[in-house]
């Protein structure tokens, strides 16, 4: 239940008199409110500066601490009031988390501080409000990079006891760590600039010969231009070998990129050294060389704005798809309409569609080569239009495209930002449903377990069990406990739901117990006696079994419980253990896993074993499917 | 209730110009506000203490702070309590009961006089109150259907996750059992005073009509 509303829950209860006229049983007793204080005004003094609220206000949340005893230990005697020496700008905020229910979260604040006052004061984070949780979101990522990075300034620092391979590793990956790995950086690009350089001079025709034409320096120097290569090639080879020794997870760092240009631009070589001199493949081996322009990619490790530079393509990709998708379509209509035209015209370069393309987009471009001209006055005529709209359709978007592509960007980060947060926004409002459900179901078991301890334990169990939950909540549990009564259904969880469904699917005969062969008839089931029909739900893991009655005469009321225990109990019990482990149940209840009507309560499975079945007999206890569902019978 | 002061902006502001209907609509609804008349006034009509009231303010305010509620906000804070099912329709006829003027918004007198029946009225108030939620359409005659869809209702805020599993002909033979026990002279509805016989002579129901006395 949201506390927010908590002021309406009298409303509600109220409300629950419609139900009465029409439910058949009796209603089950409200809890009382022993604490029959007065609404009094508590002054919070935060450094100086006084707030005031009343204690109702405070006790919505009664798992910060504010809304707990915990204010407690800073309540000043003399003065009267609770005194914390905290940032009061902050508190404001947090205060106001008390009085509307929604948490926000001021846009001056520093995000560390802020986080600092939440912790403090017992507030989760996670539930500040929509309106500033995006911006909390952002900050705090924003912090936590900043941190991260100085960590790695630190971790530049050599760590001792890193293993040879290790130490490779770092060196490769950032060169300023050690002398040796600064070398080996400059001597790897000094020979990726060797190689390029070489790659592109192979072609300049040198000086001619005696007896033959100009012919590029490869050929006229060849073994000189080979022996270059050989170099290189060992040198990237060497390199890639090592980094793939070096890496700590060998097969992500074959699959990553630069892996792969490296085996791009080293392949060719042995592959022409392995295949032979002939003719047929040489063609083939020629287009291979292409592929050793390839060795400038690996200047990418060595500059930082190149990897920025592909990293945005490859974000904006889907900009630039659609950008080409546009143009795409420009050209298309233009060349077929400028084919048409020039069908007519003898001697016509237009000899088809795909052909135009060329002269639509040098023109579109506005390059203009001249090797493609119109020729009849129709073919002008479009052939203008298009160079027009050349201008318009390129040269005019392309500066607002740019800052589309930035805008459109940061737009689509932001996006996914929001369709992350709201998966996770759903998942908490989720739990948040379930959360209050579970804790119905959970003090139901604690309430029937209150039950028990009434006639065999002390007073004192009874209470520190029902201390574990705040009159609102009783008064909340107590209202759904009405709708129960009135409609003689009870309320389950997901899990028993299934089992439910399961069971009835499976059952084969009715038992034996008269409230199934009255179960068409909601009344039999909860008025008359008041038989729980627990039994069932053992046997859904085991089908074929049927139905093992309880323990039950026909003159006895029985009340069954099942209480799903977290880790296997593995006590024998007896009377006097009943006791023993209700307190530690009790303790638990109170410690850690509480259910609280906290925005986010995540319910714990409570680690009980209360079988206090020394009446009728050892309980029954069935694992199935992994948990284990005790049974207890009580008069 | 002629003390109401229901304030609009729009009214105020430039009365010469004519603007279409649906800007002005716009602007009053959004600008409505109300105020509840004093609280000696509320103290003689309901049986609220001084103290009551101002807690009952407090709260109402709070959750509503223009100071009516509408059906959705209503149909908000009530399904709050019922996770589990859907509360929207039994709201919708808690709405409907507690509107007693049917202007399609819930004022804080609205609010406190009903409370005051629920609370502190007489048996007899209350189970007034209750036939009055259940006749829908407040023609004095509870039908069949009218208790189906209450009943339906009433079995939609349990949810689906119920134990034993919730059959579709539950809520109708819920109502058989009802008009069973309501309708003494079996001519298919159940008048106010078969009812608050039959009520009286229930001693389950009586005994739950004094349950939430202690509620504020």
């Amino acid at each position: 239940m949201a506390t927010g509303v908590a002021a309406w829950l009298p409303f509600a209860r109220a409300a629950a008199i419609g139900w009465m006229p029409v439910a058949n049983c009796p209603m089950p007793v409200a809890p009382r409110d022993n604490s029959k204080r007065q609404d009094e005004l508590i002054i919070l003094n935060v450094s100086g500066r006084r707030f005031q609220t009343w204690r109702t206000t405070l006790d919505r949340y009664p798992d910060t601490l504010l809304g707990s005893s915990e204010k407690d230990f800073f309540y000043n005697e003399e003065t009267k009031e609770y005194f914390f020496d905290r940032d009061p700008d902050a508190f404001r905020s947090i205060l106001n988390f008390y009085r509307t229910g929604k948490l926000h979260y001021p846009r001056h604040e520093c995000i560390s501080a802020y986080d600092e006052e939440l912790t403090f004061f017992g507030i989760i984070p996670e539930i500040i409000g929509d309106c500033c949780y995006e911006e909390y979101k952002d900050r705090k990522r924003e912090n936590l990079e900043r941190l991260q990075d100085d960590q790695e300034e630190n971790k530049d620092m050599k760590m001792p006891n890193m293993n040879f391979r290790e130490t490779m590793w770092r060196a490769f990956e950032n060169p300023h760590t050690s002398t040796m790995a600064l070398v080996f950086y400059y001597v790897t690009g000094f020979f990726i600039a060797i190689s390029v350089i070489t790659n592109v001079v192979e072609t300049v025709p040198c000086g001619s010969t005696a007896n033959q034409k100009d012919m590029p320096c490869g050929e006229r120097y060849t073994v000189a231009f080979f022996c270059m290569d050989t170099a290189c090639v060992m040198i990237f080879t060497v390199e890639y070998l090592m980094r793939l020794f070096a890496a700590p997870s060998r097969y992500r760092f074959m699959r990553s990129v630069m892996s792969i240009i490296d085996v791009v631009a080293i392949l060719p070589y042995y592959i022409g050294l392995v295949m032979t001199n002939n003719e047929d493949v040489s063609g083939a081996f020629v287009t291979l060389r292409v592929f050793r322009v390839f060795r400038i990619f690996k200047f990418s490790r060595h500059s930082q704005g190149l990897r920025i530079l592909g990293y945005t393509l490859k974000s904006c990709a889907s900009e630039l798809g659609f950008l080409l998708f546009s143009l795409t379509m420009a050209i298309i209509i233009f060349a077929t309409v400028m084919f048409y035209a020039e069908k007519g015209s003898s001697s016509s370069k237009f000899t088809s569609i795909p052909a135009s393309f060329w002269y639509t987009i040098v023109t579109m471009t506005t390059l203009g080569y001249g090797d493609m001209v119109p020729k009849t006055i129709a073919g002008k005529i479009f052939g203008s239009i298009c160079s027009l709209s050349g201008v318009l359709v390129i040269a005019l978007p392309v500066p607002v495209i740019v800052s589309n592509f930035s805008r459109i960007y940061h737009q689509n980060q932001r996006a996914d930002k929001r369709r992350a947060q709201k998966k996770a926004r759903l998942a908490r409002i989720r739990i948040a449903k379930s959360g209050s459900a579970n804790a119905f179901l959970q003090s139901k078991r604690n309430g029937l377990l209150n039950e028990l301890l009434e006639l065999t334990g002390t007073e004192e169990d009874e209470q520190k069990l029902t201390k574990s939950t705040s009159l609102l909540e009783s008064q909340h549990h107590h209202l759904l406990h009405c709708l129960e009564k009135t409609t003689a259904h009870e309320f389950v969880d997901e899990q028993m739901y299934e089992q439910n469904c399961l069971e009835t699917a499976l059952q084969t005969y009715p038992s034996r117990s008269p409230s199934i062969s009255s179960h068409d008839s909601s009344v039999g089931t909860c008025c008359g006696r008041r038989v729980k029909r627990n039994t069932p739900l053992p046997n859904a893991s085991t089908p074929s079994a049927h139905p093992i009655p309880t323990h039950q005469g026909p003159l006895q009321e029985l009340s069954a419980i099942h209480i799903q225990c977290g880790d296997p109990p593995s006590h024998s019990t007896s009377r006097s253990n009943l006791n023993l482990k209700t307190d530690d149940s009790g303790r638990i209840n109170c410690k850690g896993g509480r259910i609280t009507t906290a925005i986010i309560s995540l319910p714990t499975p409570p680690a009980l074993t209360p079988d206090g079945d020394g009446l009728h007999g050892p309980p029954q206890r069935r694992p199935s499917a992994g948990t284990n569902i005790v049974k207890v019978s009580a008069l | 209730m002629d003390g109401k002061r229901v304030e609009t902006i729009s009214a105020r502001v430039d009365a010469a110009v004519s603007s279409p209907d649906s800007v002005e609509d716009e602007l009053e609804l959004s600008a409505v506000r109300h105020r509840p008349e004093g609280l000696e006034q509320l103290e003689a009509q309901t049986r609220f203490s001084r103290k009551e009231l101002q807690i009952l303010y407090r709260g109402f305010k709070n959750e509503c702070p223009s100071g009516v509620v509408n059906e959705e906000t209503f149909k908000d804070i009530y399904s709050q309590f019922f996770p589990q099912g859907d509360a929207s329709t039994y709201a919708h006829f808690l709405f409907n009961a507690f509107d007693t003027d049917h202007n399609g918004s819930v004022s804080f007198e609205d609010f406190v006089m009903g409370l005051s029946i629920l609370l502190r009225g007489t048996v007899q108030e209350k189970l007034n109150w209750a036939f009055n939620l259940y006749d829908i359409n407040k023609d004095g005659y509870i039908t069949k259907e009218e208790m189906l869809d209450i009943m339906k209702a009433i079995y939609d805020m349990m949810g689906k996750c119920t134990y034993p599993v919730l059959k579709e002909e539950t809520p109708r033979q819920h109502v058989e059992v009802f008009f069973q026990k309501m309708d003494k002279n079996k001519d298919g509805v159940v008048t106010i005073d078969e009812f608050i016989d039959c009520c009286q002579n229930d001693e389950n129901i009586m005994r739950s009509m004094h349950l939430f006395e202690n509620v504020l």
